[in-house]
């Protein structure tokens, strides 16, 4: 929750103002039962008159008719200018409230979606995308919703709980014990239920979640589950889900429904028993009927202002949740940040030396990479091949610092990486992903991610593009949807090349970033890609032999460890698993 | 005496973002067709509607009951001040309070009834609503989810029919009860006073130009904030996503900036919404502390005249305290259940979709056992609702127990074939024979029992990986299993994870790898023991390796079977009886890798493309 606070301080000027307003407002509200049972007793019972003397009784009917009138009316006028007040005090309350909330959400959205720019694959590993995405958004909002109620509830409902208790009191000390008791029913029958029904309320976003994943497996895996007809065992794994979702929202739905009316009947006996007592005390004139009605007014501002505040106590959890989960994100240390003394990457040459490098996951038990040497040359393809799972993607992304290395030194130009600043780094690297991302907006807008390149034709040409991308009615500005849906699986693949390509690089990293195309086009791609490359360093990671294996160096991995470095044919002779590769997709006569 | 009215004030803010209502476009449909849902409960429904409107009754009663205690303080009052006849009679307050006991117990435990069978009934049509969605989402033909994204059916299933749910719980009763108060207390303020009761209805006009007039414009901004909201997390969503290429390409202020815009948008619309719908409560309560000042100044000349009692005015007084409550409680609850339709016409639409074609059944796969043999007879085939033929004239024969493989450059149609032959589509003309019955005949499960599929899309479920590999065969044992893991050669690897078989496999699958996951998908097939077995790049992420160790296996299990198989490697496929060369959805060529290659044509091109030398 403190998370909040630090956000509200810059509001703090605003909240004093609001707790002002708010305290003008509770004054009205609470010296409205007093106008009113003065203009019932005052005004109506006794004619307006406000001391009762002898004289006074023996007024004319008129005179007195008129005294009435003009009492009602002032009063009446009096009444309404202090609803009003309290009115416009509770309207400004309530622009405060959401100026406030909206901005503390604003920042912290900001805040937090700025953060998670910052953070590197480590992070995102640690807390998964997903949970990522829920804080930014819906916790976000939750604390919206909290400050917003909050600044109207949490502040209003105490002041006018002790502002009630104090009226109340002055009204009439004898009758106070009915609210005592009446709040510490309220409060019990409120504990009852949270006690009861939290729990429940907690576990209805987890059935909802799951829920959701079952729909979403079933949509995700359509074909899969009609190939082996499993349709029906589908069925009871949602009906199972459904059932459970729906007996919890039912007894949600059925406690909710029963404590209105028990709350009302509470107030409802309170009523009672105030005008049961209190018409013994006024038979005993120590009580007039007017303050006894003004007395039920504050017993009933007591009592929900004992509600309010209970209401913000079943409130709190949630929204102390929420802020925790966007806590951890605001306070989690960065793995890859510049060092201060860190220097810019000019006049790139784009050799890339890997110096007895070793590299272990956060929490993992062995290294995924382990002592790994070798240098990649500019104007030189150096590839990179081993089994799933031998480190060749991880090594790779230790480059651009989407990890730091655990032990060793990766050198760009002589320079250890970690000694440059991260974006000149990024800025020398053109980089293509395992998994091709796009981002919606047009083709053109894709293609010059990241770089600021007048002509990207030719990248496009190169990356086998032009065909397709020519033949769409729109061409270059081909809308690109969310999630690129609108696009196959080779068309990604081939963009997300063509946007590395248009960066103008001097290092490219292409992680295994081939797969997704047949094999005419990969050959068709290697060899427009090696004159568009020319100088530049290249990095591929593959797991056809066909796409590397004229590579001019070849680094063949398994386990995290090299186990063989050079070319084709030496490694061939020279290495056992390269050979096993090679054996298991070429036919014989290449491997000669 | 206001209490009902002052707990239920909390409602109208906590259900604030209902103004946002959609409009629904055919309101009387809509209605109609929820009512058809409703219809099983109609029982339930009547009694919440009589409870409902009893109770409020009741509520509505009460304070004419009190004023009678009230009157009879005042009469004694009176009496002891002028000194003319009794003073206070408790017997008379005692009875009177007695009988507000009873009318509250009874309006209470009436309110607890309706409720709580509203809360079943609601929380049941929800359920039902969501059962029907899962059998459509069943029946449904495999195109339909070609056009319709998984997120907009997902939205049906728990959004709108949460917003059913909810908003029908509360607008049943809400509006029931919101209505009657509103009638009842207007004739009850008729028995007091038709004079005073024409001037408290002047009210009226003035709060519902307060209420819709609020709702209109805050509507605007409620429509503007969601908007923003989708705005910013559809960015959430795309930059957390692909947040790699971000840091690659160095795109996170240009990120920032972006997010910045739709961000300050989102925060103008939104506390503009927040604040005009919070500006409803102080103003419906002034103008109902108009009407009481008024009802103040024209009682009091009433009693002076002797024309009405005290208790009478002080009745009239709650009972136009309670009035605007009713009213702001009508104008949201027409707006809810504006929602509530505008979320089923949703869900209701979907569940209109047509269906996949009725079956007349004219072969029984129990009948006879298939030998797998398969032909294919010019079929043509273009998806639904496209005039692009992706298929145009295909016609191949496969013997029983033949490997075939398809091969073909992206785009193809060599999935689409695979698509077809399991009848995820309809053709548009010429056949498929398995066995020479062609399998437009067949019971769409029974002809799907006969194939293993393993797809490049390798999907696992959130469950145990035993129960993963088991969904090929529900009934499997736990030997059937493991024999089908360790041809798949996953065995091993399962046996080195935390809790073996037993290890649950998390959400997004995350916690195995690609590769791993292929292995999986394949034993799934392998249990599944099928006459004949497509396989659509199923070893693509497996490396090469261990995929010659499950082709041995699978050779093996398919020894006298058909199977098909998509590879792009062309190594997988040399060995394979019979090579189809599939290019713009004809077949190019056919034959073996033998005589392929001696043709010289398109196949060999493909083939020696593989080695070609980059020069």
């Amino acid at each position: 929750m403190k998370v909040v606070f630090k956000y509200l301080k810059p509001y703090a000027f605003f909240v004093v103002i609001s707790l002002t307003l708010l305290f003008g407002q509770v004054v009205c509200e609470l010296s409205l039962p007093n106008l009113m049972s003065d203009i019932v007793d005052i005004g109506i019972i006794r004619s307006g008159v406000e001391n009762i003397t002898p004289e006074t009784m023996m007024l004319p009917k008129e005179q007195l008719a008129e005294m009435q009138h003009d009492y009602i009316m002032r009063k009446g006028a009096e009444m309404l200018g202090i609803t009003l007040a309290a009115a416009v005090s509770s309207i400004l309350v309530g622009f405060m409230a959401a100026r406030i909330a909206s901005s503390v959400a604003r920042k912290l959205r900001y805040d937090v979606f700025s953060k998670v720019n910052d953070f590197s694959n480590a992070e995102f590993d640690k807390f998964s995308t997903a949970s990522l995405i829920t804080r930014s958004t819906n916790d976000v909002q939750q604390i919206q919703n909290f400050i917003s109620m909050g600044l109207k509830m949490m502040l209003f409902a105490p002041l006018m709980g002790t502002g009630s208790i104090i009226m109340a009191l002055q009204k009439s000390t004898s009758l106070a014990w009915i609210i005592v008791v009446a709040v510490l029913v309220i409060v019990g029958v409120l504990g009852v239920v949270m006690v009861v029904a939290l729990p429940k309320f907690k576990s209805l976003q987890t059935l909802v979640d799951k829920l959701n994943l079952v729909s979403r497996e079933q949509l995700s895996g359509l074909m899969v589950i009609r190939a082996f007809g499993n349709e029906a065992y589908e069925e009871d794994r949602f009906d199972v889900a459904n059932k459970n979702l729906t007996y919890t929202t039912r007894f949600v739905q059925r406690t909710m429904a029963s404590l209105m009316p028990s709350i009302s009947f509470i107030m409802s006996l309170v009523n009672i028993a105030i005008v049961w007592f209190g018409a013994k005390a006024i038979s005993q004139a120590t009580l007039e009927v007017g303050d006894m009605m003004a007395f039920l007014q504050y017993a009933i501002h007591i009592m929900i202002s004992f509600l309010f505040v209970s209401m913000i106590f079943i409130m709190l959890p949630r929204a102390s949740v929420a802020a925790n989960r966007i806590k951890e994100i605001l306070d989690e240390d960065l793995s890859v940040t510049d060092k201060e003394d860190a220097k810019s990457l000019e006049n790139v040459n784009g050799r890339v030396e890997f110096k007895n490098v070793s590299f272990r996951y956060d929490e993992a038990s062995e290294n995924a990479l382990s002592n790994i040497s070798f240098t990649a040359e500019p104007g030189k393809t150096t590839a990179f091949i081993g089994s799933t799972g031998s480190g060749k993607s991880t090594l790779i992304n230790l480059i651009p610092r989407f990890y730091d290395v655990t032990e060793g030194q990766i050198l760009i130009d002589g320079v250890d990486v970690r000694d440059i600043t991260v974006k000149s780094l990024r800025d020398a690297i053109g980089y293509v992903s395992q998994k091709a991302v796009l981002f919606s907006g047009t083709i053109d807008s894709n293609v010059k991610y990241g770089n600021d390149s007048e002509n990207i034709m030719d990248a496009i040409r190169v990356a086998q593009a032009e065909d397709f991308v020519m033949s769409k009615e729109n061409g270059l500005e081909s809308e690109v949807a969310q999630g690129a849906t609108n696009v196959s699986g080779g068309q990604k693949q081939r963009l997300s090349i063509a946007r590395a390509l248009a960066k103008k690089a001097p290092i490219y990293i292409f992680d295994d970033s081939f797969s997704a195309l047949d094999f005419k086009t990969d050959a068709a791609l290697r060899a427009a890609l090696s004159e568009y490359t020319n100088n530049a360093t290249v990095l591929i990671v593959a797991q056809r032999v066909s796409t590397i294996m004229n590579a001019d160096k070849i680094v063949v991995l398994d386990e995290g460890r090299v186990c063989g470095i050079g070319d084709h044919k030496t490694l061939l002779n020279s290495c056992k698993e390269y050979r096993e590769i090679c054996e298991s997709q070429l036919g014989e006569e290449e491997l000669k | 005496m206001s209490q009902s009215s002052s707990i239920k004030t909390k409602r109208p803010m906590k259900h604030s973002k209902n103004f946002i209502a959609d409009k629904p476009k055919d309101m009387k449909g809509g209605v109609k067709r929820l009512v058809s849902y409703l219809a099983p409960f109609k029982f339930r429904i009547l009694v919440v509607a009589f409870f409902a409107a009893l109770g409020t009754v009741f509520t509505i009663l009460s304070p004419k009951v009190l004023a009678k205690a009230t009157d009879e303080l005042a009469r004694g009052l009176i009496a002891v001040m002028t000194g003319v006849g009794e003073g206070i009679d408790f017997t008379v307050i005692g009875k009177v309070l007695l009988a507000c006991v009873g009318l509250y117990v009874v309006s209470s435990l009436f309110q607890f009834v309706q409720g709580f069978i509203m809360a079943d009934v609601s929380a049941e049509v929800a359920k039902n609503l969501r059962t029907s969605i899962e059998e459509k989402i069943n029946r449904l033909p495999v195109s339909y989810f070609n056009r319709v994204s998984y997120g907009d059916v997902l939205s049906r299933i728990t959004n709108d029919v949460d917003t059913i749910n909810l908003n029908l719980n509360q607008t049943m009763t809400q509006a029931i009860s919101s209505f009657t108060t509103v009638v009842g207390v207007i004739i009850m303020m008729l028995s007091i006073s038709v004079k005073m009761t024409l001037l408290a209805l002047c009210i009226l006009p003035v709060s519902a130009v307060v209420v819709f007039g609020i709702i209109g414009i805050s509507q605007k901004h409620f429509k503007r904030q969601q908007k923003f909201l989708g705005a910013v997390n559809g960015q959430v969503e795309e930059m957390y996503g692909g947040h790699l290429i971000v840091k690659a390409f160095n795109g996170e202020e240009n990120a920032l900036e972006n997010f910045k815009k739709d961000n300050d948008s989102l925060y103008e619309a939104s506390w503009r919404a927040s604040f005009l719908s919070g500006t409803m409560q102080p103003l419906m309560t002034f103008v109902g502390n108009l009407g009481y000042v008024a009802v103040c100044i024209v009682g009091a000349s009433m009693t002076s005249n002797g024309t009405m009692t005290v208790g009478g005015i002080q009745a009239f007084i709650q009972y136009i305290r309670n009035f605007t409550q009713p009213i702001t409680q009508l104008a949201q609850v027409s707006n809810q259940f504006q929602a509530v339709i505008a979320a089923s016409e949703r869900v209701f639409e979907f569940l209109a979709e047509e269906e996949m074609p009725e079956i007349d059944v004219k072969f029984n796969v129990a009948d006879a056992e298939l030998s797998g043999q398969v032909t294919f007879n010019h079929v043509k085939f273009g998806y639904e609702g496209t005039d692009k033929i992706v298929i145009k004239d295909f016609s191949a024969d496969v013997k029983p127990g033949m490997k075939v493989a398809l091969v073909g450059p992206t785009g193809a149609g060599k999935t689409t074939m695979v698509k077809l032959l399991m009848r995820f589509h309809d053709l548009t003309d010429g056949e498929i024979l398995v066995d020479g019955h062609n399998i437009a005949d067949f019971d769409r499960k029974d002809l799907r029992s006969e194939f293993g599929m393993v797809l490049q899309d390798t999907w696992l479920y959130s469950g145990s990986i035993k129960d993963n590999i088991r969904y090929g065969k529900l009934d499997a044992t736990e030997e059937d299993i493991i024999k089908a893991a360790k041809a798949a050669q996953v065995d091993h690897f399962v046996r080195t994870l935390p809790s073996g078989y037993d290890m649950i496999i998390n959400e997004e699958a995350s916690n195995i790898s690609q590769g791993q996951k292929q292995l999986l998908t394949i034993a799934r097939a392998i249990l599944a023991d099928p006459r004949i077995l497509i396989l659509d790049e199923a070893t693509s992420s497996v490396d090469t390796r261990t995929e010659v160790m499950i082709q041995k296996a699978m050779d093996n299990l398919m020894k006298g079977r058909t199977s098909f198989i998509i590879a792009h490697r062309l190594s997988t496929i040399k060995n394979a009886d019979l090579i189809l060369c599939i290019k713009d959805g004809d077949i190019v060529e056919q034959g073996t890798h033998e005589s392929l290659m001696a043709l010289n044509g398109f196949y060999a091109e493909l083939y020696n493309s593989q080695f070609e030398h980059v020069s």
